[in-house]
């Protein structure tokens, strides 16, 4: 029996916004509405979808950035050896599990602040959790620096943000983000503002760490060929729900759902040969009919831990 | 067989920098026939922009082209009067935009900047021939006639890039750039943006020129491909030659370090290192600092430059052919 570093439970995220300057009338935006998954140390989960179908709210959800309106999130607590309901927690406790969760994020422009130098960047999170005495907190800078490969870490510490190339500063957020030691790290496109060629050792870099480090991710993206890459298994997302979920090769050999198989028709083949699918769908009918169904629609196992919502698609596919 | 559009020989363009000249593009050759899309890749800063601009002689005020020639349907474009470029600009050559979003006026409804450009180079024709103009352009590229009273905010990122589009048409252009159409697109208004520029390229016969950093998408997009590496086409064939046989060890690289959802799941290899300098070079291969497997004439800077043929129209660096 594999152990969960975390498990999520019809979680909901919903946002009220007023009808127009004059009413008083409030609409819900169901930004995510009732999904459910768990990781298991070690492996990492990609989810899928297109812009604005709810990703980053899940993430910033899981990682208590913005709070949740409904379910539940359990953390694998190392004390107690038990999951941990994460609304629970409070005072020290809440810092603690701030520790072990940590999220990168998709821009490595806007994510690290311009004044303060890389070793600044690097060092905040141990100031505010109080990590260690000075000497020993500057030691866990320059060992970090040199696991993400930025070495010497002497030529980088005294560097600001602007001196440095775009896969440069995405290994700096690695750093600050695996520098408390996280057993969980939220993902958000971490590699979609990066040129190809970087993408990959940046990809790589992530994948070792991983595995050095026993880290689970939950990564983030809207191309399903870098999910492949990175993930164990895949999580499809659309429109606040998640409406596939399945290991890697198992949901791209064998995709059920008219969304996922739209999903993984559109991304483009390294080969000139290759004829890709035409699989279209009416984005809009797709959507009025998970809409009919409600959030009483239970995801049903078809085998090998492939799982579907099961509202009626019949009529798309 | 078809007859060249455009052909660009021994182009050479440099920016005017306060730390010295940046040789962006250097000794770029290749022809666009009738009716083909012809394919630029390579990573950020590798001078396909660069390419683009010189083409349309947008170039910025501290870009000087040396050298070379942009012949388009016999005209020669390099050293043309601004006010013959004026009409060549749509007319014979356009371009799609890279970023849509910050391609349009925000204050200018979006039929009235399609029909600015349709009157300035036919003046003679009147309002509601151009409203039926724009109106036959959004229908081609997908959008409904309404959409040329809004204003850009009022559309999506896939709308906008399909707008702009229309607009690059206006003029029935011979030539067609698309610098990046789709970079900031999510995949699936990728995937329909794509279809919708294939399918006006067939209808209209139009010459494409794409330029993209993501080999996926020149696999699907065209006929011909050019790989460009600092400044210079390292290797210039047939798409799919390029694609089953590629000769220099950058387009190597590049096929293996992109990730695909078809096929057995392989190792990527990841590019290491930096794209050099462009400011005073040294002689020699640029891509042998970076090369996984130098000879020792790339690694002293003694190989020989320049591209020869390795099969039927397809071409390469002769140091990299030559290393094997």
């Amino acid at each position: 029996m594999k152990k969960n570093v975390i498990e999520v439970k019809n979680l909901e995220k919903y946002f009220e916004v007023s009808g127009g300057f004059f009413s008083r009338k409030k609409a819900t935006v169901k930004a995510v509405d009732d999904i459910s998954f768990e990781i298991p140390f070690g492996e990492s989960l990609g989810l899928v979808g297109q812009s604005g179908c709810g990703k980053t709210t899940t993430a910033r959800a899981l990682c208590l950035l913005d709070p949740k309106t409904g379910g539940e999130v359990n953390f694998y607590n190392n004390e107690t050896s038990t999951m941990q309901s994460i609304d629970e927690l409070e005072g020290e406790e809440l810092k603690k599990f701030r520790r072990n969760i940590q999220m990168i994020f998709q821009d490595p422009y806007e994510s690290l602040n311009p004044r303060w130098t890389i070793k600044d960047i690097i060092l905040e999170p141990l100031n505010i959790h109080n990590i260690g005495d000075l000497d020993e907190r500057e030691e866990a800078v320059a060992e970090i620096l040199q696991t993400v490969g930025l070495t010497p870490p002497e030529n980088y510490m005294p560097r600001y943000p602007h001196e440095l190339s775009g896969g440069q500063r995405q290994r700096v957020s690695i750093a600050r983000t695996l520098i408390m030691k996280p057993k969980f790290v939220v993902c958000d496109e971490p590699t979609s503002m990066l040129d190809v060629s970087i993408r990959i050792s940046i990809m790589d870099l992530m994948l070792n760490l991983a595995k050095d480090l026993e880290v689970s991710y939950l990564y983030i993206t809207h191309d399903l060929a870098v999910a492949r890459y990175m993930c164990n298994r895949i999580a499809v997302m659309f429109n606040g729900k998640i409406v596939e979920i399945a290991e890697t090769e198992e949901l791209l050999n064998n995709p059920v759902h008219p969304y996922t198989k739209r999903l993984i028709s559109s991304i483009p083949v390294p080969d000139p040969s290759y004829d890709r699918k035409v699989y279209d769908i009416n984005f809009d009918e797709l959507d009025s009919l998970i809409d009919k169904h409600g959030s009483d629609s239970p995801m049903i196992d078809i085998g090998n831990e492939h799982y579907i919502a099961t509202h009626d698609v019949k009529g798309l596919i | 067989m078809s007859k060249d559009v455009l052909v660009v020989k021994d182009l050479n363009m440099h920016y005017e920098t306060l730390s010295g000249n940046v040789s962006a593009v250097k000794n770029v050759s290749f022809s666009v026939k009738e009716g083909e899309s012809f394919g630029l890749v390579g990573e950020s800063g590798c001078g396909k922009t660069s390419v683009a601009m010189s083409l349309l002689q947008l170039q910025a005020d501290n870009a000087k082209i040396s050298s070379g020639s942009i012949s388009l349907d016999g005209i020669e474009m390099v050293g043309m009067p601004e006010s013959e470029l004026r009409k060549v600009r749509w007319d014979g050559i356009s371009i799609v935009f890279q970023g849509a979003m910050n391609a349009w006026n925000p204050v200018v409804k979006v039929g009235e900047q399609i029909r600015e450009a349709i009157r300035e180079h036919y003046p003679n024709n009147t309002k509601i021939e151009n409203t039926e103009k724009i109106e036959s352009l959004f229908k081609m590229v997908g959008l409904d006639s309404s959409i040329m009273n809004r204003f850009p905010h009022e559309l999506s990122g896939g709308m906008k890039q399909r707008a702009v589009i229309a607009l690059a048409l206006s003029c029935d252009p011979k030539v067609v750039i698309a610098d990046e159409p789709t970079t900031a697109l999510d995949v699936v208004i990728q995937d329909q943006i794509l279809k919708e520029i294939k399918k006006v390229q067939e209808l209209l016969g139009l010459s494409l020129i794409y330029i993209s950093h993501d080999i996926a998408v020149i696999a699907e997009m065209t006929d011909q491909m050019a790989v460009m590496y600092a400044g210079s086409i390292v290797e210039i064939g047939p798409t799919e030659q390029v694609f089953s046989n590629p000769k220099h060890a950058y387009t190597r690289l590049l096929l293996e370090s992109t990730p695909s959802v078809v096929g057995e799941k392989k190792k990527l290899r990841s590019l290491e290192g930096e794209p050099p300098s462009l400011i005073d070079e040294d002689a020699g291969c640029s891509f042998s600092p970076r090369c996984p497997d130098p000879s020792d004439n790339c690694k002293s800077g003694n190989s020989e430059m320049g591209l020869i043929e390795v099969a039927n129209g397809h071409f390469a660096d002769k140091c990299c052919v030559e290393c094997g």
